[in-house]
């Protein structure tokens, strides 16, 4: 049932550490304001679930916070490696990383698998490629009906589900438009969740009868965080800053220069720091 | 008008698409592709990004595969286990257009690791889309420069499939789609050979020879009988995509 608390609190209240953790957002829509708030509380042991881990995971891994990622693509989009995840897997620093690796069409899968109760996802996938070979969570199922040999994977079912969306109505209702991902799924497959949004509003208004929406009896905490998704982007309100994506390369290259980094704008930070950031690139953009 | 390698390769790979093609547009090189065909001869060519984007006509290329540019040009955004269920795995789309990190003689592909999985060298980003976009599509593009530590007698680690181990290995796996059918790098074009699904050179691009080619790949090449040569970039295509690019950069520096 949905519960309207502040950011510190949403994330004292549903994360303890050892948890599993999907932050989702397909580009679009990234928590990292709420993520932040994770690495200032400094839970640890985590297994974080995600399709593209992109910066946020990266400052998870760098910051030493995480056990295990399940994912089916870690980079910088169209800018390149994420270099505190490589240092993970690499060389063991901060702290080894053990991967459990998918396809996008594996977790897609699996996310609606988690959403619709079922222990596992079934599809046409992963034929002629090594990753079933290092993964064993990649089975197989012969179709009961022609025989047809096709792949399964586990349902994913995290303990807590962070996402950022666009509006919350004082109900607790909750309001997604746009490149919409795996977040309704990743919610409803999940035990728990903190949803941080742009704007509550009274009433959602004219929209689309086919927007989607999480009702409020489906969402656990929601926190309102404008520009809670810089750099990432909101439909509608900020653009994504890919300037900042492209400027991350530098920063994350090197231990030193991510540690200063993430003191200066995460540990020393607030979520309130977000809001000045992305209605600053919007002015810009 | 002078010319880049990489402009080249954009300029040819995009002349290889039509009006009546639905494309599953990867990021970087495919996408710069993609839209200068549209751009050009192709308008009514139907771009569709793994972020859910079907039918997108971006202004400026996207940094990330789902940039809000594509949401708000595209005729409608479905949600991402739509995407991978209804139009990929459903069969819908003609051709997928990937780049990729490595790549052997059959046009399998690695974007996982480089060296032991366990214990990589280097850690790549990950298959994404591509093994499943690689197996549901049509057909398959590659997009690649070409160099010796890309192009390789055997990949560390197949990422998605090409022709696997040769000719038949598809049809043994049940896949009834084709696999590649096209390799453009900036020295030349590759196709599979008819009997054996090696990809074999069957066109150079100008002022380009057999033995700087053969420099560049880790594989003995093969050429086919005959073997064209690409026309030149022409000044319309070259003014198209360098305006593209110019935009692209200026939006992305903001």
């Amino acid at each position: 049932m949905a519960e309207f608390m502040s950011l510190s609190a949403a994330v004292e209240q549903h994360l303890r550490d050892g948890l599993t953790v999907a932050m989702e957002g397909f580009t679009h829509l990234i928590p990292y304001a709420a993520g932040h708030e994770v690495i200032r509380q400094c839970k640890r042991d985590l297994t974080i679930i995600r399709m593209t881990p992109d910066i946020l995971y990266d400052q998870l891994i760098g910051m030493g916070l995480v056990r295990k990622m399940v994912f089916s693509w870690g980079g910088n989009p169209g800018v390149g490696s994420l270099h505190r995840m490589r240092d993970a897997v690499e060389n063991g620093f901060p702290e080894r990383l053990e991967l459990e690796e998918h396809s996008h069409a594996a977790m897609a899968n699996a996310y609606e698998a988690g959403a619709s109760n079922l222990p596992f996802a079934v599809f046409r996938g992963y034929k002629g490629v090594d990753l079933p070979k290092v993964n064993p969570n990649i089975r197989s199922v012969a179709c009961p009906y022609t025989g047809e040999i096709l792949a399964t994977v586990p349902a994913i079912r995290p303990d807590v589900a962070i996402i950022h969306a666009l509006r919350a109505d004082r109900q607790g209702n909750v309001m997604l438009e746009g490149i919409v991902g795996v977040q309704k799924e990743a919610v409803l497959a999940a035990r728990a969740s903190i949803v941080t949004v742009e704007e509550i509003v009274d009433d959602f208004g004219p929209r689309s009868a086919n927007a989607v929406i999480l009702p409020h009896w489906t969402v656990g905490a929601i926190v309102h965080v404008p520009g809670g998704a810089y750099p990432s982007y909101a439909h509608g309100y900020y653009k994504r800053a890919n300037a900042f994506y492209i400027g991350w390369d530098a920063i994350a290259r090197e231990r030193e220069s991510f540690a200063a980094w993430m003191k200066a704008n995460v540990l020393d930070g607030s979520p309130d720091s977000f809001a000045s950031l992305a209605f600053g690139s919007r002015k810009s953009a | 008008m002078s010319y880049s390698a990489t402009e080249i390769m954009t300029i040819v790979a995009s002349r290889f698409l039509t009006n009546s093609d639905i494309c599953f547009v990867g990021i970087g090189a495919p996408s710069a592709a993609c839209n200068l065909a549209r751009l050009t001869h192709a308008p009514d060519i139907t771009l569709i990004y793994e972020s859910g984007t079907l039918g997108t006509r971006p202004d400026v290329l996207p940094l990330s595969i789902g940039d809000g540019e594509l949401c708000d040009t595209a005729l409608t955004t479905v949600s991402v286990p739509e995407m991978f269920r209804y139009w990929l795995q459903g069969g819908r789309i003609t051709l997928g257009f990937l780049g990729g990190a490595q790549i052997d003689r059959f046009g399998n592909l690695n974007t996982t690791v480089v060296g032991d999985y366990a214990n990589p060298k280097v850690r790549l980003p990950g298959g994404g889309g591509a093994p499943e976009i690689a197996s549901s599509c049509g057909e398959v593009f590659i997009i690649m420069a070409m160099n010796p530590r890309a192009f390789m007698t055997r990949l560390p680690f197949i990422t998605s499939m090409g022709h696997g181990a040769g000719r038949g290995s598809r049809e043994a796996l049940g896949l009834s789609t084709k696999g590649p059918t096209r390799l453009i790098t900036d020295l030349c074009l590759f196709e599979p050979d008819p009997e054996t699904s090696e990809l074999t050179v069957t066109a150079i691009h100008p002022g380009v020879t057999r033995e700087m080619i053969q420099a560049q790949c880790g594989w003995p090449v093969r050429h086919a009988d005959k073997v064209g040569l690409t026309p030149a970039p022409t000044d319309n295509e070259l003014a198209v995509l360098r305006d593209l690019q110019a935009r692209t950069n200026q939006a992305h520096a903001a």
